[in-house]
């Protein structure tokens, strides 16, 4: 049936939104979220707790001219929305940590071949299958080092529901702007639960959509750096005849093992988001003005320790709250100031410590900084937080 | 007139990596054949491969080409395709690459019957990684890592393709151009996935090890090892007996998937939305 058109594009209809006043779950801002970007193609594998991601999806994408494909296992799902992206599509899977363990050589292939693609990963309990159906913050590390070899990464760790839509569109609006996969860390406990959630009109979205080159096919290169350091790359099938692979490559794409172009290559992935620090890195700064001691926590510990913060500023305490809404780059300079100001830093997270030793490595000395961790796959409580910082 | 094979070449690229004597050079050669002999536009074809020899291969094309993660081929494939499906996407991948790690995409492509046209080079062994035992490795040849003889049975890639819903199969030799090239074509045109099984030859890894004395021995086994898939239906279970059926053994149609696809958009965007 060749009556779809497809070389319109796909995601050519009229918007089919519905913006106003929402009850949503944390799992559909994400779908909506991602649609809102104009994400247009999914690949995934069902996977606890992320499904819903896939499910409103399956429902939603068709009814925008978007595909749905519901892959053979995680590998595949990561491979197909590579293969998508450089079709031209935006393109998005989400999953929960076994399902991300499997995708990580793929992501690495986006990362080296700078394939723009949104990866989800509603974490649980681990390791292995581990707690399916409860909250951890166990994949703070795997995020940052799941791949092999060295590349940049971009992690968002939104804490609500709110939160996770826009933060999803930025999440497409930065993977296309700097052309890399960027990883979009929720947690059980958003992902399932419930909270309102304004949908604006499609209109009121900044979307970032990807440069397309300039030039004639005939004197073009797929790989040329430009000033920005991020190269154009056209769609496949717009004429231009390119070569994508996975192996270190110069400016035309092809392999190369010449140590300065690989170098240089490795280098520039970096560059590129380090240029583009301010535009990637966000934090909210809560009651932090006067704090002497300072909370550093992201994701669903972060609505604890803003709960601890606020009964604790009631008892007197000067407790402010640093919450990472960017955990990838890390925000160094923020955290190393903070630490010449407070007197003590407290990094409260659902796993054994992860983000804490960052945190430990750039105070480097200046002020104490203190643990608060939870593994028994219950929520971290404000009390637990309190309780740390009365002991100071 | 011989054929113009630069035309279809990145001619900056070569020469090859491929060891004297590799017969990846006739199945590519093959491969041009066929697309020519179908007009296919270069602008409209993208040819995808995964890890290992054979995957090489879209580098030396001048076509939209990707070369992926091992065994991933068809899984990025899909994608491309499924975004453009006007174009033509073909996928080279070695025995190791798509029945070993790739299995599972194998079995799924199948099933789905995207129209996308998957070319297995068939050389029994790794070769790239120097000769390890491959899915396809007969039982009792000597492999790197199955120096007393391999003990697993192999993988029919033609049974497996056609058990799991290919709706093109077809298996032939880099000895038998010929009918090498005439089932390219049809395998390349027919719509839905199509699976063409070539088998050809490691002499640089597998044959040396396996007392073949030179290439030519390798492919001249094709001769009399291989027989016609007419003849095979004719034969006895004796007569069988060491040897390989070569032809088309599936051409149907079923539907194919980005079509359904379509359909399913096309559902979707007419039904009055719910949301």
């Amino acid at each position: 049936m060749q009556a779809f058109d497809n070389s319109r594009g796909i995601g050519a209809r009229k918007a089919n939104f519905t913006p106003g006043l929402k009850l949503m779950s944390g799992n559909d801002a994400i779908a909506e979220g991602a649609l809102y970007a104009g994400c247009r193609f999914y690949a995934g594998y069902p996977i606890t707790p992320s499904s819903e991601v896939a499910e409103t999806l399956a429902k939603r994408l068709p009814e925008l001219g978007g595909y749905f494909l519901q892959m053979e296992d995680e590998i595949a799902s990561m491979a197909a929305i590579l293969g998508a992206s450089l079709a031209g599509a935006k393109v998005m899977t989400a999953t929960s940590g076994p399902g991300f363990s499997l995708k990580q050589e793929n992501i690495g292939y986006g990362c080296i071949a700078e394939i723009p693609c949104v990866i989800v990963n509603v974490m649980r309990g681990g390791p292995s299958t581990g707690v399916p159906t409860k909250p951890s913050q166990g994949d703070v590390m795997q995020a940052r080092w799941g791949t092999h070899g060295d590349h940049p990464i971009v992690v968002f760790t939104p804490d609500s529901i709110e939160e996770l839509f826009w933060e999803t569109v930025r999440a497409f609006n930065i993977a296309e702007r700097y052309r890399t996969p960027v990883i979009l860390l929720a947690d059980e406990i958003i992902g399932h639960m419930r909270e309102r959630l304004f949908l604006p009109k499609p209109a009121t979205v900044n979307v970032q959509n990807r440069r397309r080159p300039r030039r004639d096919a005939g004197d073009y290169s797929a790989y040329q750096v430009p000033r920005s350091l991020v190269p154009v790359i056209p769609d496949y099938g717009e004429g231009y005849r390119f070569h994508v692979t996975g192996l270190a490559h110069d400016e035309t794409g092809f392999p190369t093992n010449d140590p300065a172009v690989i170098e240089d290559q490795i280098l520039r992935l970096h560059r590129k988001i380090d240029m583009g620090f301010n535009d990637i890195v966000k934090w909210e700064a809560y009651d932090l003005e006067d704090a002497e001691i300072v909370l550093v926590s992201y994701g669903s510990s972060a609505r604890a320790a803003r709960a601890a913060v606020t009964r604790l500023r009631a008892s007197g305490k000067k407790v402010g709250l640093f919450r990472l809404k960017t955990m990838w780059p890390f925000p160094e300079q923020q955290i190393r100031k903070l630490a010449k100001q407070a007197k003590a830093i407290v990094v409260p997270e659902m796993n054994m410590g992860q983000i804490v030793l960052e945190v430990e490595r750039l105070a480097g000395g200046a002020c104490p900084v203190i643990a608060v961790n939870r593994v028994d796959t219950e929520m971290l409580s404000p009390k637990q937080i309190i309780k740390a910082v009365k002991e100071l | 007139m011989t054929f113009n094979y630069q035309q279809y070449l990145r001619n900056d690229n070569l020469p090859h990596i491929w060891c004297p004597g590799c017969s990846h050079g006739i199945v590519t050669k093959g491969i041009l054949r066929a697309v020519d002999s179908l007009g296919w536009q270069k602008d409209d074809m993208c040819f995808v491969s995964g890890i290992g020899c054979a995957s090489r291969l879209p580098g030396y094309i001048d076509a939209n080409t990707l070369h992926t993660t091992h065994g991933r081929a068809l899984a990025f494939a899909t994608g491309v395709k499924m975004v453009k499906s006007n174009m033509h996407v073909v996928i080279v991948s070695g025995d190791g690459d798509s029945l070993a790690i790739g299995g599972n995409h194998f079995l799924h492509s199948c099933r789905r019957n995207i129209d996308m046209t998957l070319i297995i080079f068939n050389n029994n062994i790794y070769g790239m990684t120097g000769g390890q035992t491959s899915p396809t490795t007969p039982f009792g040849a000597t492999t790197t890592t199955q120096p007393y003889g391999n003990i697993e049975n192999s993988i029919d890639a033609v049974n497996l393709a056609m058990a799991a819903g290919a709706t093109f199969v077809a298996r032939t030799t880099a000895y038998h151009v010929t009918q090498m090239d005439k089932i390219f074509a049809q395998a390349l045109a027919h719509k839905g996935f199509s699976v063409v099984d070539v088998m050809c030859d490691c002499w640089t890894a597998y044959g040396r090890r396996n007392s073949f004395k030179s290439q030519v021995d390798m492919l001249e086994r094709y001769k009399d090892n291989t027989v016609r898939l007419e003849k095979w239906n004719k034969m006895s279970e004796e007569e069988r007996a060491g040897k390989t059926p070569i032809g088309v053994f599936l051409d149907v149609q079923r539907p194919e998937y980005c079509e359904e696809q379509h359909k399913v958009i096309e559902r979707a965007m007419s039904a009055p939305s719910e949301h």
